[in-house]
């Protein structure tokens, strides 16, 4: 099967201080992944250079087919983003964010125009075209910084914590758009803290002190440390951290 | 009276209600969450509490002090953690102790202060800024300022968002031994599962509070049953699940799916269905609801909240 991200001891350090310690691990084409960690763990760190945001201390590896240390701006053009913090312009409009960030991946302004026409229509959202981000509900300015992630038809999308903070019923709308996604075949990077959404995942990978310290199905991860949910194995390894926050 | 006493609250931005009419009474001591979807007005509530924003209409004390007259009062008493991250970043965790503590004329030495609250954790922390430390360390420090001053009551809006699970049990413990302590805290979450943790919880939709109970009544008092599915592939079962035309409501729960069905089915004919429509190998296991099924049904049937209203 063919890898979508591939990382080999991927590391990086500040000054005395290992934030990712030598991780390596690969990411399949089409499936959704989950990086967990407790806060502090390197997650954010390690997202960072997978994105082409920050420079690795050493290893290597590849993203949607570009290196990582050699070709950071094309990683960046080939993958989409969305974080719980950063996502759309709230002093912009509906369109006007559609088209500023298509812009930016460098989409045609007939193909722009055809494409936000059709998902305005899907998220029933045409009567607020012109509404300013800012004046929207969280639940659905998450669901069109979402769109707006993967209006480029990215190989990867990179969601950084998407549903901090969101009610149960708006998160579970969310992840039917991650699975919707990923049946198109978007591979799906995605951190969270809500342990029921580790479970949604196809496999999931757990930060402990910048390492990799597991990487597998839920169910086999369950298995593993013999706990009934993901919040059990998560706790059995975060708890073993030595490093403070 | 009670710590918060409000009558028929109101706020209006411009033609937008935010509160449509809230009455509530917190009794010392007990934690009261509330929850519901975004944009509800839960932060809006919060804000006039604090005496952030002034009501449009209503009534209503904090600690026996009008909102209205006594906002000077108020908020030299309450202890408020906001949604968005309020301390100083590029001051050290020290110095935004020690600018809290003189905000509220309080005498006391950081280390006194330290101790009061998240001491072990904090302690060698002092010196970095409050702007690098990681999610569940601001929160932590963020909710020790809220309490330099020893505030009665304590009023957080989503104190835990962004912290891993570890570090909300810390914090949760740390709430509910405040709590103990006599302490009255009003707080909103998404985490269902400390939801579960308040004494009470409101559910709280398009500015109005539908239902008032505890944790244990609202779940007592669901009494369809819920089923739970297992099986692969679970986006294609839940999309085939809810083809069924006697779903009422089906969504994913962690590994499994929880569905309600009209009376008078049986589990056996979506057996069958699933069969026939190319989904094989699935059970299904009539479970007890928890308070997430409470809160999915709520969300979906606001209604039906109308004949448990208190």
């Amino acid at each position: 099967m063919e890898n979508i991200i591939e990382v080999h001891e991927l590391t990086k350090q500040f000054g005395k201080f290992t934030a990712v310690n030598h991780i390596s691990f690969a990411v399949r084409k089409g499936e959704i992944f989950g990086f967990l960690g407790a806060n502090g763990a390197g997650k954010t760190t390690a997202m960072r250079m997978l994105c082409g945001l920050s420079h690795p201390t050493s290893g290597n590896g590849q993203v949607a087919g570009y290196d990582i240390n050699r070709q950071p701006e094309l990683i960046k053009k080939h993958i989409g983003y969305m974080s719980q913090k950063f996502s759309l312009y709230d002093d912009l409009t509906i369109t006007e964010n559609i088209r500023l960030f298509a812009g930016i991946y460098g989409m045609k302004s007939v193909e722009i125009k055809e494409k936000s026409t059709a998902l305005l229509t899907k998220l029933e959202i045409e009567k607020h075209r012109n509404t300013l981000v800012g004046a929207l509900p969280l639940g659905w300015k998450q669901k069109l910084a979402f769109s707006v992630a993967v209006f480029h038809r990215p190989k990867v999308v990179f969601l950084d914590e998407p549903t901090g903070g969101v009610d149960p019923a708006t998160r579970r709308q969310f992840w039917e758009m991650i699975y919707e996604a990923a049946e198109e075949g978007i591979t799906i990077f995605v951190t969270t803290h809500y342990m029921d959404e580790a479970e949604y995942c196809n496999r999931v990978s757990i930060m402990v002190d910048g390492e990799i310290k597991a990487l597998d199905t839920p169910a086999q991860l369950k298995e593993t440390y013999n706990a009934p949910s993901m919040d059990g194995v998560f706790r059995a390894l975060a708890k073993t951290a030595k490093r403070g926050e | 009276m009670g710590t918060v006493t409000v009558e028929n609250l109101k706020k209006s931005f411009g033609k937008v209600q935010a509160i449509a009419g809230i009455s509530f009474e917190t009794v010392a001591g007990e934690i009261f969450g509330i929850i519901g979807a975004d944009g509800a007005g839960k932060s809006t509530l919060l804000q006039i509490l604090v005496t952030l924003l002034t009501p449009s209409g209503g009534s209503g004390t904090i600690l026996g002090y009008d909102i209205f007259k006594d906002y000077r009062k108020i908020r030299t008493l309450v202890g408020y953690m906001p949604e968005r991250f309020s301390l100083y970043p590029d001051l050290t965790v020290e110095e935004n102790l020690q600018f809290f503590t003189k905000l509220f004329n309080v005498r006391q030495s950081s280390e006194d202060l330290s101790l009061n609250t998240f001491a072990r954790q904090l302690i060698p922390f002092k010196n970095r800024r409050a702007g690098k430390l990681s999610g569940g360390m601001k929160q932590k420090l963020a909710l020790s300022c809220a309490l330099v001053h020893n505030p009665q009551l304590l009023i957080l809006d989503e104190p835990t968002r962004g912290v891993d699970p570890i570090s909300r049990t810390e914090f949760w413990q740390k709430l509910i031994s405040l709590r103990d302590s006599g302490k009255t805290i009003i707080v909103t979450t998404s985490y269902m599962d400390e939801a579960n943790l308040c004494d009470r919880i409101a559910f709280c939709d398009q500015g109005r509070f539908l239902l008032t109970d505890s944790p244990q009544s609202i779940i007592n008092k669901e009494k369809e049953p819920i089923y739970a599915i297992r099986g692969s592939n679970m986006f294609r079962l839940l999309q085939t699940v809810r083809q069924w035309e006697r779903t009422k409501a089906c969504y994913t729960f962690g590994d499994t799916l929880h569905l309600r069905i009209d009376k008078g089915y049986s589990t056996d004919e979506l057996l069958h269905f699933l069969k026939n429509s190319g989904c094989p190998d699935v059970s299904i296991q009539a479970i007890k609801a928890n308070i997430e099924d409470c809160f999915m049904q709520l969300v979906n049937n606001p209604e039906k909240a109308e004949t448990t209203i208190n």
